[in-house]
């Protein structure tokens, strides 16, 4: 069991007032705040260790790279991985799917495959994937939601068949904090002969995710969201299917040898082995450093702990938010075993712009709008929502005082 | 001679149906701008001086104490320009 209080000392953030009241942070789906730890790790690598990282003999680079190298170590180990040759550094979950919808996707779809999303993806998981078919031509099949925001099931294994080459979910909605079950899913896809890619950016940070275990293929998440700094992410990516796929992007680093031939004045390029193929130019090392700081925190906290202390806390807050006020509502499943700590809602009579900027006069900070999921809204029948969502540092007073402002906006 | 740009910090298009829009007025001017709004709009609703239900020229809006206001259902910047410099200078 982990002790938010505790917790608290390490997070600067949290002692800062907004509008002259204690900050309550309740938009970590969103992103998360940044432990000290985290801090003086970045601060550290770029007072005392910064150089470029591989292919230079001095001691400062050397530092450099072992220390990138230790961080896909570290996030290999943090997510049951066989090795860093899976583990590619990306800006974020944004970037990590869109390397898999060119690189693999471009190289092996054609007019007749099918792609099958959920329509509770964000839209970093459907908009790659409508580019790309604009080029290739395949086709996008849709999962569709139950009323109460689960993924129905029974529509996948409609749509599911041998055309199918890719099946993309996520693993945690950032709207309505529905865990999903990616293994049952990732089993269907692979007795079809499909490939599964999971957008993590939800489950990571906030659960025990192993990689073996879900049989994913793909799977995506960002730094910024498990306490570690923005512009770094994660793609993991099982080894062989890696090893098949071309490159993303071309520049330094991804290569191991650019000849040119002299006869047919042309470059004949090798690539470099994984995971440095997908990671053209200058990587983000600062970053880097950051989130391997950010997966030791966790694990020392224990993501068991980590996932209990959201549930005790989704747990307590939904019944207060319901009896705060007839007007609230929440939107999406209150079954808690079905969900982790985001909690989607709405006041009856208010946009949600309005329910977050009421809220932020106390100090309070939601998520309001779409979240970047306008097809799930637009299946729930809402034209927004507000999301609250907790982390560990979160605190059952914070959600006292959550309930007691929703009263008062409930008077409105 | 004063501008609207003198006052206003931000103008944030919101994501969601429906098209809002906010916009976040100068730390240093906040208290200034609410005093001035609520002397030229028209009160129809507040809550503890936290929250104004205003209405001006026809148009229907919410003024927070924390220096932010919220539009919705207007057609172009031009209006909000228009209704801004209306409400601010």
């Amino acid at each position: 069991m982990l002790d938010p209080y505790k917790i608290r000392e390490d997070f600067p953030i949290l002692k800062r007032k907004v509008n002259d009241q204690p900050l309550v942070y309740f938009d970590n789906a969103s992103t998360s705040q940044k432990p000290k730890q985290v801090i003086q790790a970045i601060k550290d690598f770029y007072e005392n260790h910064n150089a470029n990282v591989h292919r230079a003999v001095h001691t400062l680079s050397q530092e450099a790279s072992e220390l990138y190298e230790n961080a896909h170590e570290e996030v290999a180990k943090f997510i049951g991985a066989k090795g860093i040759e899976e583990i590619v550094f990306v800006r974020g979950t944004t970037e990590a799917i869109n390397l898999v919808a060119y690189a693999w996707g471009l190289h092996n779809l054609r007019r007749d495959d099918e792609v099958i999303v959920s329509l509770m993806e964000h839209h970093s998981n459907i908009v790659p994937w409508e580019i790309v078919s604009k080029i290739h031509g395949f086709k996008i099949k849709y999962i569709g939601v139950n009323k109460d925001g689960t993924l129905d099931h029974r529509s996948f294994e409609k749509l599911v068949s041998k055309k199918t080459k890719m099946v993309c979910l996520s693993h945690v909605s950032n709207v309505t904090g529905i865990v999903n079950d990616v293994e049952r899913v990732a089993k269907t896809a692979h007795d079809h002969g499909a490939l599964m890619l999971v957008d993590g950016a939800q489950s990571v940070p906030h659960m025990p995710v192993n990689v073996k275990d879900l049989g994913v293929d793909f799977l995506a998440f960002s730094g910024h969201k498990m306490l570690g700094p923005t512009g770094i992410g994660v793609l993991f990516g099982k080894r062989e299917v890696l090893e098949e796929m071309p490159p993303f992007h071309g520049g330094g680093e991804m290569i191991k040898d650019v000849s040119f031939d002299q006869e047919t004045k042309r470059c004949s390029i090798a690539w470099n082995v994984l995971p440095w193929k997908f990671e053209a130019g200058t990587p983000n090392v600062g970053g880097a450093v950051g989130l391997m700081e950010a997966v030791r925190y966790l694990k020392r906290i224990g993501m068991e702990n980590v996932k209990e202390h959201e549930e005790t806390l989704t747990n307590y807050a939904l019944p207060r938010m319901q009896d705060s006020s007839e007007k609230i509502e929440i939107y999406g499943t209150k079954d808690p075993s079905k969900k982790c700590g985001i909690i989607p809602f709405g006041v009856k009579g208010l946009s949600s712009h309005d329910v977050a900027l009421f809220l932020d006069n106390y100090g309070i900070m939601v998520r309001s709008g779409f979240h970047c999921a306008e097809p799930l809204h637009e299946v729930l029948g809402l034209s927004s929502s507000a999301r609250a969502s907790f982390y560990i540092y979160n605190t059952r007073e914070e959600i006292d005082r959550f309930a007691e402002v929703l009263k008062e906006i409930g008077q409105f | 001679m004063a501008t609207v740009e003198d006052y206003v910090s931000r103008i944030e298009g919101t994501c969601g149906r429906e098209r809002d829009v906010i916009v976040i007025f100068k730390y240093e001017k906040r208290d200034e701008t609410v005093k001035r709004i609520l002397e030229r709009a028209t009160l129809k609703k507040s809550l503890a001086g936290i929250v104004f239900e205003l209405v001006f020229k026809n148009y229907s809006f919410r003024l927070y104490g924390s220096g932010k206001i919220i539009f919705r259902g207007l057609d172009s910047k031009d209006e909000l320009n228009a209704l801004l410099s209306a409400l601010l200078l």
